[in-house]
C-alpha cells in the first residue's frame, strides 16, 4: 500500500511555488514506470522462461489429453472430453499394473538405497585412511551415464553369456534368467538402480551429518548408551530432515525412471511389460504407437500423482514441526 | 539517484541480452535449408539406417557430391532411434530432412497417411532409363499409398533357415524338408549335445513377429483373413503359434530370454550354441563372416520347412527411400534416389551381400555369384512362393504387432498359447474395427 503513495510522489511532485512542472520525457516515464514495478520487472525473464519451457507444454499435454489425437499431432483431432481419463482409469491390462510398478520399483530402490546409503554414510563419517580414495570409489556409480549402465548389466546378467550366471555356476548354483524372467526383472532392475543411486543418499546423508555437533552423541556416551541406542535415539532423529530430502529427491527420480529401464527392456518393458512403468508406457503410448491423446492422458495422471506425493510429503513436514 | 542508474543499466542490459538471443534463434530457424527453394540448394539432408547398404552408400557418397555439387549431410541411426527421430520431427512439420530411409512395411501406411512423404509418381515415371518397371511388383506395391508413388524400394528380405553342416553330419540328418522333420532334427541334436540348442530364432514378443509369419503362411494360416477379419485363431494359427514357441521352449537354449530380436539371436547361432536358426537372408553376412561367426565355415542354409501348406516365407521389401513433404529440396533428393537405386548401385551392393528390388539384377548371373550357392538357391525358392508381408498389413504396425505376438511369447515360456491367440484375436479384430 505504500509503494503507490511513493510513486505518487515521485511521479508528479507537488508543483513547488515558481517551479513549472516539465513533461518528463518517454524514457523517462518508463524508467520511472519500471523503478516503480522493480520487482515484477526483474522477475519478468524468469517468468516468461518459466511459462514458456514448463506451463506452455503443460497445458498443451493437457490440452492434448482431452482430444483423441493419433498418427500426427498436427492432424485434426477432436475434442472428446475425460473419455480418455475414463479409458486409461478402467484399463487394468497396462495403466494400473505399470502404476504398481511405478510404486513397486520406487519402494524398492528406495528403501534398499536409504538403508545402504546410511550405512555407508556412517562409515565413511569417521576419517579414516585412505578415506579419499573410498569416497571416490564409491561415488564412480553416480558418474556413469545410466544408458551405458543399463548395457553393462545387461550384458552381466545376460542369461547364457553373462558374468552373474557364470558366477553362479561356479559357486555350483543353478543359472537365474536375471532381467529376461517375467517375475525376476524388476527386482534386477532395483538392484541396478541401487548400484547407481546409492552414492547420491550417501552424500546428501554424509553432509548432513557433518553438520552435526558432536555434543549430544558425547551427552549421550556419557549416559551409557550404547552405539546402536546412539544411532537410533540421537544421530537419526537429528538427521531427519536430511533424510526427508533425500527422500523427496530420489524418490522423484526414482519414480521418473526411464533410462536403465529401457536401455534393458526397450520398448514395452519386455514382452510380458514386465517393467513397464508409467514412464515407458507413455513413451511405448507415443512413440510407438503415436497414441498421443492417450499417451498425455497417462501423463497427466502421472504428474498428478507425483504431485499429491510431493503434498503429503512436505504437508506432514510443516504437520511435525507444528 | 544512483541506485537508480544502475538499475536502468541493468535492464537495458537484460534486455538487450534477451533481444539478441530471441533473435539469434530465429535467425538459426531460419537459415536451415531455408535457401533452396528450387533445388539450389548445395546441402542434402540424407537420414539412414544402420545397414550394410548404409555402410556401402557412405563410401560412395563423396562421388555423387562431386558429380552433382551437392553436399551431402549424412545421419545414422539404428532403428528404433531411426524411428523417434521422424516421429519427432514430422510432427513438428520439418524441413531438416531431406531423403528418408524407412520400412514401408512398419512406418509407411502411418507416414503416407499423414502426409509426411513427397508423392514422386512422375518422377520414378519420367526416367526411363533408371526404368521404374525394372522393379519387383511386391515391394513397388508396399511403397504405394492410394495410387502414389511414395517410395523407392532398396532392400528386399526372405526368410530361410540357417543350419549348422556339421552338427547335422555328425547326427547322420538330412537338411529338414518339413516342419516336422526340423523339430525331430532339432530334438535329436539337441539331445545329442548338451549346452548346444536344437533351434533359437527371435523371441521379443514384437521382433518375433515377423521370423514367425513364415511359419504362419506355411501352416496355412495369415494375419488377416481374405475378408479383413482378424485370423490369428484360426487352426493354422493356433499350430503354428504352438509350434514355433514350442521349438524354442523345448529344444531352445536354456534360460531363454523373451526380448530376443536378431542380435541376441544371432550371437546365440553364431557363437556356436544352436543348429537351427530362422532369421531374415539380409542378414547372412553375420553368420558367414568369420570376423564376426565362429561358425563361419560350417553354417548352410535351405528354404523355410515346409508346413502343411507347403515352405511359404515372407518375401518383402524392409526398407525404402522417400522424401520428406516438407522438404525444400525435392529435386536435389530425387537425384540422390535416383542415384542410390540406379541399375548399376543395386548391382554392386547385391553382390555385396544385400538383396536388392529390382528385378534385372536377381536375373544377371553376376547379381548372384557372390552369395553361397545353397543361399542363392534357397531365396529363389523364397521369391517364388513368397507372400508379399511379414506382419499385419495395418496403420498402427507397432501396436498390432504387440498384439499378434503375444501368443509365440506364451508358447515359448511354456503357456497356453491357444487360449491366448483367442484373446489375441479379439484385440486385434479391435484394432482392425477402429482403423475402418
Amino acid at each position: 500500500m505504500t509503494v503507490p503513495v511513493t510513486a505518487e510522489s515521485t511521479g508528479k511532485p507537488a508543483a513547488p511555488s515558481g517551479w513549472t512542472p516539465q513533461k518528463p520525457t518517454p524514457w523517462a516515464s518508463f524508467s520511472n514506470w519500471a523503478n516503480r514495478h522493480r520487482k515484477w520487472v526483474f522477475a519478468s525473464p524468469a517468468m516468461i522462461f518459466v511459462a514458456l519451457l514448463i506451463a506452455v507444454p503443460i497445458v498443451w499435454t493437457i490440452y492434448l489429453s482431452l482430444t483423441d489425437s493419433e498418427g500426427s499431432v498436427r492432424a485434426k483431432a477432436e475434442f472428446i472430453g475425460f473419455e480418455n481419463y475414463l479409458e486409461v482409469l478402467g484399463d487394468t491390462e497396462r495403466f494400473w499394473p505399470a502404476v504398481w510398478r511405478t510404486f513397486y520399483f520406487t519402494g524398492g530402490a528406495l528403501a534398499a538405497e536409504l538403508v545402504l546409503g546410511m550405512a555407508i554414510a556412517l562409515l565413511l563419517w569417521r576419517p579414516f585412511k585412505g578415506e579419499k580414495w573410498v569416497r571416490v570409489a564409491i561415488l564412480l556409480p553416480l558418474v556413469a551415464t545410466p544408458v551405458a549402465v543399463g548395457m553393462m548389466w545387461r550384458l552381466i546378467f545376460d542369461p547364457n553369456i553373462g558374468f552373474a550366471n557364470q558366477v553362479l555356476n561356479w559357486l555350483g548354483l543353478p543359472s537365474q534368467p536375471w532381467l529376461s524372467g517375467e517375475h525376476t526383472a524388476l527386482p534386477t532392475l532395483i538392484f541396478v538402480d541401487v548400484w547407481q543411486w546409492t552414492p547420491m543418499i550417501v552424500l546428501i546423508l554424509l553432509a548432513g551429518l557433518t553438520s552435526l555437533s558432536d555434543e549430544p552423541d558425547e551427552a549421550a556416551r556419557i549416559d551409557g548408551a550404547n552405539s546402536w541406542q546412539r544411532f537410533w535415539f540421537v544421530t537419526l532423529p537429528l538427521l531427519r530432515a536430511t533424510v526427508i530430502v533425500a527422500i523427496v529427491l530420489r524418490g522423484i527420480d526414482a519414480l521418473k525412471t526411464f533410462d536403465i529401464l529401457y536401455a534393458t527392456k526397450g520398448k514395452g518393458g519386455g514382452s510380458f511389460h514386465e517393467v513397464e512403468t508409467l514412464n515407458v508406457y507413455a513413451y511405448g503410448l507415443s512413440f510407438d504407437y503415436n497414441d498421443y491423446g492417450i499417451a498425455s492422458t497417462v501423463l497427466i495422471l502421472f504428474f498428478l500423482l507425483i504431485i499429491a506425493l510431493m503434498w503429503i510429503v512436505t504437508f506432514r513436514r510443516k504437520g511435525d514441526r507444528s | 539517484m544512483k541506485r537508480h542508474s544502475v538499475v536502468r543499466t541493468v535492464a537495458i542490459a537484460a534486455a538487450a541480452f534477451l533481444a539478441t538471443g530471441a533473435l539469434a534463434s530465429c535467425s538459426a530457424g531460419d537459415g536451415d535449408g531455408g535457401d533452396g527453394a528450387d533445388g539450389g540448394s548445395k546441402t542434402l539432408s540424407v537420414t539412414l539406417v544402420n545397414h550394410v547398404w548404409t555402410d556401402i552408400i557412405k563410401e560412395k557418397i563423396p562421388e555423387f557430391e562431386e558429380e552433382t555439387g551437392i553436399k551431402v549431410e549424412l545421419s545414422q541411426y539404428g532403428e528404433d532411434q531411426l524411428s523417434d527421430q521422424y516421429n519427432v520431427k514430422l510432427n513438428a512439420g520439418t524441413s531438416e530432412l531431406d531423403v528418408m530411409m524407412y520400412r514401408p512395411l512398419q512406418e509407411g501406411k502411418q507416414f503416407a497417411k499423414n502426409g509426411y512423404f513427397a508423392d514422386l509418381t512422375e518422377d520414378v515415371e519420367s526416367d526411363k532409363d533408371w526404368d521404374w518397371a525394372d522393379f519387383q511388383k511386391g515391394p513397388v506395391g508396399s511403397t504405394t499409398y492410394e495410387d502414389q508413388v511414395v517410395g523407392v524400394p532398396i532392400i528386399t528380405e526372405q526368410e530361410v533357415l540357417y543350419y549348422r553342416k556339421d552338427l547335422l553330419e555328425a547326427a547322420g540328418l538330412e537338411v529338414p524338408k518339413t516342419m516336422d522333420e526340423l523339430e525331430a532334427a532339432a530334438k535329436t541334436i539337441k539331445e545329442a549335445n548338451p549346452g548346444i540348442a536344437g533351434f533359437v530364432a527371435r523371441t521379443g514378443k514384437s521382433a518375433a513377429v515377423t521370423q514367425f509369419s513364415s511359419f504362419l503362411f506355411s501352416f496355412g494360416g495369415d494375419f488377416i483373413d481374405e475378408d479383413g477379419n482378424a485370423a490369428v485363431n484360426s487352426d493354422a494359427a493356433k499350430e503354428a503359434y504352438a509350434f514355433y514357441g514350442g521349438l524354442i521352449h523345448n529344444y531352445g537354449p536354456e534360460n531363454v530370454s523373451t526380448d530376443m530380436s536378431w542380435a541376441e539371436a544371432m550371437a546365440i547361432f553364431t557363437q556356436g550354441n544352436a543348429a537351427f536358426y530362422t532369421e531374415a537372408d539380409s542378414l547372412y553376412k553375420n553368420a558367414t563372416d568369420p570376423a564376426n561367426s565362429k561358425v563361419a565355415d560350417t553354417v548352410g542354409f535351405a528354404p523355410i520347412p515346409a508346413g502343411s501348406d507347403g515352405s511359404k516365407a515372407y518375401n518383402v521389401p524392409s526398407w525404402a527411400l522417400g522424401i520428406n513433404e516438407a522438404s525444400e529440396n525435392k529435386d536435389a533428393a530425387w537425384q540422390f534416389i535416383q542415384w542410390a537405386t540406379s541399375q548399376d548401385m543395386t548391382l554392386e551392393i547385391q553382390q555385396a551381400g544385400v538383396p536388392g528390388a529390382r528385378t534385372s539384377v536377381w536375373k544377371d548371373p553376376a547379381g548372384v555369384e557372390t552369395y553361397p550357392a545353397d543361399l542363392a538357391e534357397a531365396i529363389a525358392i523364397s521369391t517364388e512362393n513368397g507372400i508379399g508381408h511379414d506382419r499385419p498389413l495395418v496403420i498402427k504396425v507397432p501396436e498390432a504387432r504387440e498384439i499378434v505376438g503375444d501368443p509365440i511369447v506364451v508358447a515359448i515360456t511354456g503357456g497356453d498359447s491357444d487360449a491366448a491367440a483367442d484373446k489375441a484375436n479379439e484385440a486385434f479384430q479391435e484394432l482392425l474395427d477402429d482403423e475402418k
